[in-house]
């Protein structure tokens, strides 16, 4: 089949602004990365963006539903549900991008440089892989939690961010490499290993950049297993404690002996979680359709 | 053959014509905007007859094909115009009636044969599956005509064939399975699209004998698509050209290709290396590029890279009818058959023999490599024997052509000379150096000496890297250009002495065509300021009017540059014209080394003989006149490699010493060596 090329502009045409280039080429992209702002801004900004204090008991209005003063209810404590959603906006954001971007960074480093050296190398990369797979997320991250001593940087649980990003790691692993199989191959990293270029300047160069798309979508899907793990470990006692504000937390612990009386106090963390998740793969596509310049005319 | 024949009442007698295409217009609609791809096609053919349609990718040949077969995707082509065959209306026809009509009256055999069939199913059920689906066969019927079609194309032992997979098929036993399914049901008319593109020259050479045969015998129409003229010549009753998007010229075969009547198909004519003439000193060629089809310019489409382009030709020529019985797109047509216009023959230059020899630039010794075989079912220690003993030098300033078909080693040696691969056995040495012991020093400095151009111009460039990225980035990696405007500036040099404006530098390889990015390719291998290039089959994934202007750019920067070239192709009329001397392989092994006409004129190996008659030459006289001269089998396998001379299998003079023996590479004649104990 030889259908005639898409046309060919005479001049190369240059984004003026990525931002509003981004806008315009990916509209839903745009959305979800306003969400993700607003979601940063409320972390961030949380003592001054919040209405109450999110670890100030008021036994005076337990299990409140919605209202004017409370609007989004409040918890068993009576503390204030939507106060505890922005501070937990902090934890999610820390804890789950983090880790997520550390796991996804090391797989998708360690897959490519399986891919690109092979043999022996590529062996033992795939087997350390394989014994890490064989290990479920959460009992992986129980592991490195229990193994390592409590670190704690700046407020953050440097312990914890780990143990969820080593689970990550092989997972991203095995998909990158399987990606960077397919480019190992092509013409252009034979060129560019006739031409004598570094291993490092070939894997981060040539390779890394045509093995973004699953790269991102890995990312971005991981950050919703990161939030979900840390709300799991959470839940067992070696994540984040109570009476720290966090999404999971607030979703396992005693919410659900209250259900029927206080569906919110599910209801709007888990809507957190879910907007938080689809807002992050939602951008992750579009960036990955924005960064292939085969997209663009 | 009796029971073919006669499920075919009446064979000749040519009563009208089968298939009449009239005014055929196909649009795409794409986020670029519309498309054109076909713009008011009309032809004709009669029952058993065989028309070629040629033309460079884009001109709508292949889309042509599809719109007849009304296999266009349906959201975004749009077809109009009106398509009769055999008085059925096939683009008013239902989708049932449709249906019916493709595989039984109509089929089509596509180009890739490794990927048009099933893996999942055994041959037999994908050949008999039309049989039952269209003529109601029952399965006992259905196996014994598929049996039959089977050995009608040549494939021996049908019976048993029936039932193995398509893996167990090589590359031209699977065309030919995909040719007895067209014929399952007594087709009409087939539609081959490019069905030898991607065989060898020996194997394309028996498909073309069988399709030619089979349509004579079975009075079967057959329209061919093809880009290689070699091949039409060979076919085809009458040739359409087509240019984007429009038939230029349609004519009887020899009309056209002796005396086209378009400048277009003139120039397409000039442009192909030819094995039968004289060697040129400068291959002729069509300047510029095939016009985009999205705005295509108004008039005469070829008008922007016609030399002959006068006022006239702002407007849009219409069909006319020529001395030649022809019809032809071009105003000027009537000064054409005067012969008052003409090409101009490039200019001489001169002709590039080989370089005196003082020490070799590169030699090869005794080079092997042998690749382990992976997989369950392996013995243990088996390999590919990929390329065994191979010796050869290269001087300064010299092409070697190395030729052969696929599987022969050709690559491999170029991939060992890069050092992409570890030899099992052998020496490089470059300059003096051997490379396999070299320090990793001496190696960083060789690695800039030798650079490669590669077949592919798609995949060959980082579709996430820009124009200027590319070919700056050896600049800076080895800090070629002391500041950043200077590598700028460099750039910019390089990407004009590969024949493109600096401007493109801001592009990325996507939206460049194949021949600009073919010249990135050149420009980035010229970056690092190399004495030896390895081309690898550089040119055959371009049309012929841009090869035949990468060709020239080869040959100039070689004059400029006083580069070497390892030149690396299967096709023997682009290598002679190339190449100062010339090695040709075969299943991993030289059969014979010779300078450029003496192994054209006069080739001493049966290996070479074969070769040079099976390529096709783009003229119709010729080919009618020579006798078709068919090497039989396939190459052998790599699992079971021959004893003795690895042609022994399929050397017309192989006789029990061959099996036997390995034959040396000796110097038959002076200057002239060839690797057989028969001469």
């Amino acid at each position: 089949m030889t259908i005639a090329a898409p046309s060919v502009p005479e001049t190369g045409t240059r984004p003026r602004g990525a931002a509003l280039e981004f806008i315009r080429q990916q509209p839903l992209g745009a959305v979800s990365l306003v969400i993700i702002v607003i979601m940063m801004f409320a972390g961030i900004f949380s003592p001054l963006v919040a209405p109450y204090d999110p670890l100030n008991i008021d036994f005076a209005s337990i299990l409140g539903a919605p209202s004017w003063e409370h609007w989004c209810g409040t918890d068993a404590y009576g503390r204030d549900i939507c106060s505890r959603l922005i501070y937990g906006s902090r934890t999610a954001l820390v804890i789950g991008f983090t880790s997520s971007f550390v796991g996804s960074s090391m797989g998708a480093v360690l897959g490519i440089a399986s891919a690109y050296f092979g043999g022996k190398i590529d062996d033992w990369i795939q087997r350390f892989v394989d014994v890490l797979l064989a290990f479920p997320l959460i009992v992986l991250a129980l592991v490195v939690v229990a193994a390592f001593r409590r670190f704690v940087v700046g407020g953050v649980d440097v312990n914890l961010i780990l143990a969820i990003a080593i689970p990550i790691i092989p997972r991203v692993a095995r998909v990158v490499r399987a990606a960077a199989l397919s480019v190992r191959v092509m013409p252009y990293v034979d060129a560019a290993r006739a031409a004598g270029y570094s291993h490092t300047r070939i894997i981060f160069r040539h390779m890394a950049p045509n093995v973004v798309a699953p790269y991102l979508i890995m990312l971005t899907a991981f950050i919703a297993q990161a939030i979900l793990a840390e709300a799991s470990l959470s839940f067992l006692g070696l994540g984040v404690t109570e009476p720290t504000a966090a999404w999971g937390l607030m979703l396992s612990g005693n919410a659900a002996d209250f259900y029927r009386e206080a569906p919110w106090m599910i209801l709007f963390p888990g809507a957190m979680i879910s907007l938080a998740v689809f807002a992050f793969n939602l951008f992750g596509d579009s960036l990955r359709d924005f960064l292939d310049p085969r997209f663009k005319v | 053959m009796e029971a073919l024949t006669a499920t075919r009442p009446q064979p000749a007698a040519a009563s009208g014509a089968l298939l009449e295409v009239e005014d055929l217009h196909v649009h795409f609609e794409t986020s670029h905007g519309v498309v054109r791809a076909v713009e008011g096609l009309s032809f004709e053919i009669g029952r058993g007859e065989v028309v070629a349609i040629v033309g460079e990718s884009g001109s709508g040949k292949s889309v042509t094909a599809l719109a007849i077969m009304r296999l266009l995707p349906r959201l975004t082509g749009r077809t109009r115009g009106r398509v009769t065959f055999d008085g059925k209306q096939l683009l008013d026809l239902d989708d049932e009636s449709m249906r019916e009509l493709r595989g039984r009256d109509i089929s089509m055999i596509f180009q890739e044969p490794m990927t048009s069939l099933n893996p999942l199913l055994t041959i037999g059920l994908q050949i008999t599956e039309p049989l039952t689906i269209h003529l109601g066969m029952s399965d006992a019927q259905a196996r014994a005509r598929a049996c039959e079609l089977l050995s009608l194309v040549g494939i021996p032992d049908p019976e048993s064939r029936l039932d193995q997979y398509p893996h167990q098929f090589s590359g031209g036993m699977r065309q030919r399975v995909m040719i007895a399914i067209g014929l399952a049901c007594n087709p009409k008319l087939i539609i081959a699209d490019e069905p030898t593109t991607a065989l060898d020259v020996t194997i394309q050479a028996q498909i073309l004998e069988l399709m030619k045969d089979l349509s004579r015998r079975l009075n079967i129409a057959l329209i061919v698509i093809t880009h290689n003229l070699g091949v039409v010549a060979r076919y085809a009753d009458r040739v359409i050209v087509m240019y984007a998007a429009r038939m230029v010229e349609q004519g009887e075969a020899e009309a056209v290709f002796h005396r086209p009547r378009h400048p277009y198909s003139m120039g397409l004519l000039r442009s192909v290396p030819r094995l039968d003439r004289p060697r040129g000193s400068r291959l002729e060629t069509i300047e510029g590029l095939v016009p985009n089809l999205a705005n295509a310019p108004p008039g005469c489409r070829f008008a922007p890279r016609c030399p002959f382009r006068i006022e006239i030709c702002a407007q849009e020529p219409s069909l006319f009818l020529t001395d030649t019985g022809a019809l032809s797109r071009c105003h000027r047509h009537a000064e054409i058959a005067e012969n008052k216009i003409a090409w101009a023959a490039a200019d001489a230059g001169t002709l590039a023999v080989a370089a005196e020899h003082g020490a070799p630039l590169l030699s090869v010794k005794n080079l092997t490599k042998h690749f382990p075989v992976r997989g369950k079912l392996a013995k243990k220690g088996a390999v590919v024997r990929a390329v065994e003993d191979v010796s050869f030098s290269i001087y300064p300033g010299e092409t070697l052509g190395l030729v052969g078909e696929s599987g022969c080693g050709k690559t491999t040696v170029g991939r060992l000379i890069l050092r992409l691969e570890q030899p099992t056995a052998g020496e490089i040495a470059f300059e003096g150096t051997n490379l396999l012991t070299a320090t990793a020093g001496e190696m960083q400095t060789i690695r800039r000496k030798i650079q490669v151009i590669f077949q592919d111009p798609y995949s060959s460039l980082n579709p996430r890297m820009t124009v200027r990225q590319i070919i700056g980035e050896p600049l800076h990696v080895y800090k070629l250009a002391p500041t950043r405007k200077a590598a700028d500036e460099r750039v910019g040099q390089l990407l004009s002495q590969v024949g493109l404006r600096p401007e493109l530098g801001e592009r990325y390889p996507h939206q460049l065509s194949g021949g600009q990015r073919q010249r990135v390719g050149i420009a980035r291998a010229l970056a690092m300021e190399p004495s030896f290039i390895v081309c690898d089959e550089a040119v055959s994934a371009l049309d012929v009017s841009i090869q035949g202007q990468i060709i020239n750019l080869l040959e100039d920067l070689q004059r400029r540059l006083g580069l070497a070239y390892l030149f690396i192709a299967h096709d023997l009329a682009v290598v002679r014209h190339i190449s100062m001397r010339v090695v040709v392989m075969y299943f991993g092994r030289v059969m014979e080394v010779a300078d450029r006409d003496t192994i054209y004129r006069e080739p001493l190996h049966p290996y070479t003989k074969v070769l040079l008659d099976a390529a096709p030459v783009p003229d119709p006289t010729v080919e009618k006149a020579r006798a078709p001269r068919l090497i039989k089998g396939e190459l052998p396998s790599h699992m079971a490699p021959p004893t003795g001379c690895v042609f022994n299998t399929r050397c017309p003079i192989a006789s029990q010493e061959c099996r036997e023996t390995i034959p040396p590479l000796e110097e038959k004649r002076p200057g002239h060596y060839a690797a057989c104990i028969k001469i």
